[in-house]
């Protein structure tokens, strides 16, 4: 077992500045922000190769927030990547900010695509990877995050046509496989299953894996690398509002921002991780 | 004075609808706390169909709802039901003139903090672009709830344009809401305000600075965009020979884009288009937003000393 600590540190660091910033803007998206805090502290913290120094560096990997609510771990591992100071994250969604309430390119350093309008983001992935394949840098990776919810739009799936059709195996697409989204449970509002199946019959290489884990994570993505011709998916099971108590598992706290004394109650069970 | 945003009103007088009557169907896309489609969902969950987040589905589905008989009410927020689904809306229920209600929440600036993606200020000029479509911008809680109730007898697609926050209640309860007509809210002599939604408090608030510098404003409140009370916008453009449009919206196409092109071809008059100026918007409070992109009753107050050459 490899021992994972440094990367744990650093996801409940991103937990903190979840909670912090949406209290400081009191708005906001702490449920899918939470859910997705160790997909993103992977692949900002060990699987992509970006220079923070020289954030648009032409040979970097991408990655596209097609969930573009959940920037708060956005932001924070931004931050704590070093692409601008972690101070800033206060300013989230305040007049003036270069942190808009969703990903806005040009406006933040390290943000490669807009989005925020769902279903929108693995379209352009798919650009990304075909201008990185027209370069002839085959191993530029492009990742995207999806949300479960968001699979309902037609769009996801007419992408996930190009991305087989064009063979785009340096696409690597995460499904936070939460289960809710705002109206309640994803299997309710509009079933989306079998999500592994889709992609499947789409031609996709498909894994599921325990998306809070991040040896199942490293695991999936070498996999993903090593799957030729094809688009990856990689299913990741999750918590919504994962490491807080009173929110977990709640489509109440998809975007609401917590009371101070909430806030206060949330930071201290993020303190003994 | 008391405050009631448009949605909620609109998501109450759904729910009376929906008991009066029965072909009243509801459609949303995962938004129906926000959009308070919530409450007819809970009252009538044999008409309320939660399409999830496709809003192209939502307004397909409302088209083939109406062309069997029923009165589809579709909503989510104003980007998302007109941006991701205009080519539905034109080709599936403005072209063959279906019985669709569009009721779009969360339109304009004051959606605040989710920022420029979430903000539509261009809605009014799409919708207004496409034949047989009605648009409505209520100003006010009765004026969005007596809205809902005309529109839901009315033969033919409407869109119905809602906001986020409370705005002040400008209208009695007893309030009787036409179609077309663009009520006078203030009567003057020297400038002429048409406003719509969000801006017609304002314009009011602006009606009476302007009357504290001996300034007679008249103020009109054009909820219908489309068709327009053209008699009314020229009968006091003429009279006051000066005219300020406040609109929370792009100033190309909408509000102040309407009233041009009447007004160019049929009494041409200075005038101040005050509203969003052709730019994206940004997170932020939506009185912080308001104060940056202009769309104050400051603003307004100054345009008009503008045009009376008195700035
Ligand atoms: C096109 C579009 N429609 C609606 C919304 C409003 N919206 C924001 S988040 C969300 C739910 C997303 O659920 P999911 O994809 O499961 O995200 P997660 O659970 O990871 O937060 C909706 C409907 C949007 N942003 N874009
Ligand atoms: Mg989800």
């Amino acid at each position: 077992m490899e021992d994972y600590s440094k990367l744990k540190a650093i996801a409940a660091r991103l937990r903190r500045h979840i909670i912090n910033m949406v209290v400081a803007a009191n708005s906001g998206h702490p449920g899918g922000s939470l859910s997705a805090v160790e997909i993103l502290t992977a692949l900002y913290f060990q699987l992509m190769n970006i220079d923070v120094a020289e954030p648009s560096w032409p040979e970097r990997d991408v990655f596209v927030m097609s969930k573009g609510h959940a920037t708060p771990v956005y932001y924070a591992a931004l931050a704590e990547r070093g692409f601008f100071s972690p101070n800033e994250l206060p300013s989230f969604r305040a007049v003036n900010s270069r942190l808009q309430g969703h990903p806005a390119r040009g406006k933040t350093p390290g943000v490669d695509m807009t989005t925020g309008s769902l279903g929108q983001g693995l379209s352009a992935a798919n650009g990304l990877a075909l201008g990185a394949r027209l370069d002839g840098q085959h191993q530029r990776w492009v990742y995207v995050l999806l949300g479960d919810g968001e699979l309902q739009e037609g769009q996801v799936w007419e992408a996930a046509m190009t991305a087989a059709h064009y063979a785009l195996d340096n696409v690597i697409a995460f499904v936070d496989w939460n289960g809710l989204q705002i109206d309640g449970q994803v299997n309710q509002v509009m079933n989306v299953a079998s999500i592994k199946d889709k992609f499947a019959a789409f031609n996709w290489h498909v894994q599921e894996i325990a998306g809070h884990d991040f040896g199942e994570i490293f695991a999936a993505v070498e996999k993903a690398k090593e799957a030729k011709g094809r688009p990856s998916a990689i299913i990741a099971r999750t918590i919504k509002g994962k490491g807080v108590a009173f929110m977990e598992n709640q489509a109440g706290w998809h975007g609401k921002a917590p009371s101070p004394e909430q806030a206060q109650q949330a930071l201290k069970e993020l303190e003994v991780e | 004075m008391a405050k009631t945003a448009t949605r909620d009103a609109y998501g109450k007088a759904l729910g009376e609808l929906g008991a009066e009557n029965s072909d009243v169907v509801v459609l949303d896309a995962d938004l129906s706390g926000s959009t308070k489609t919530a409450a007819f969902a809970q009252k009538y969950p044999q008409r309320f169909f939660n399409i999830g987040i496709a809003e192209g589905d939502l307004i397909g589905t409302a088209a083939g709802l109406a062309a069997s008989g029923k009165i589809p009410f579709a909503s989510s927020f104003a980007v998302f039901a007109v941006g991701r689904a205009y080519d539905q809306i034109r080709a599936s229920i403005a072209y063959p003139n279906l019985n669709v209600k569009i009721a779009a929440t969360h339109a304009g600036l004051t959606v605040g903090e989710d920022g420029a993606t979430h903000q539509m200020n261009e809605d009014i000029a799409l919708m207004r672009a496409l034949p047989n479509m009605t648009v409505v911008v209520p100003a006010d809680g009765a004026e969005a709830a007596a809205a809902t109730r005309v529109v839901a007898l009315h033969q033919g697609p409407v869109y119905l344009r809602l906001g986020r926050p409370a705005v002040p209640d400008i209208n009695g309860e007893a309030y009787a809401f036409e179609l077309l007509k663009a009520p006078v809210l203030r009567e003057g002599e020297d400038v002429a305000i048409f406003a719509c939604g969000y801006m017609v408090h304002l314009a009011l608030e602006a009606a009476d600075l302007l009357a504290e510098q001996g300034i007679s404003a008249a103020v009109i409140n054009v909820h219908t965009l489309k068709p327009l009370d053209t008699e009314t916008i020229i009968r006091y453009a003429r009279r006051c020979r000066r005219v300020v449009t406040a609109e929370e919206h792009s100033i190309i196409g909408g509000l102040g884009g309407a009233i041009a092109e009447v007004l160019g071809e049929e009494a041409p008059t200075p005038m101040v288009r005050i509203g969003v100026r052709d730019t994206f918007g940004e997170s932020g409070k939506p009185a912080a937003l308001l104060e940056k992109y202009g769309l104050t009753s400051k603003a307004i107050f100054d345009a008009a000393m503008k045009l009376l050459g008195q700035k």
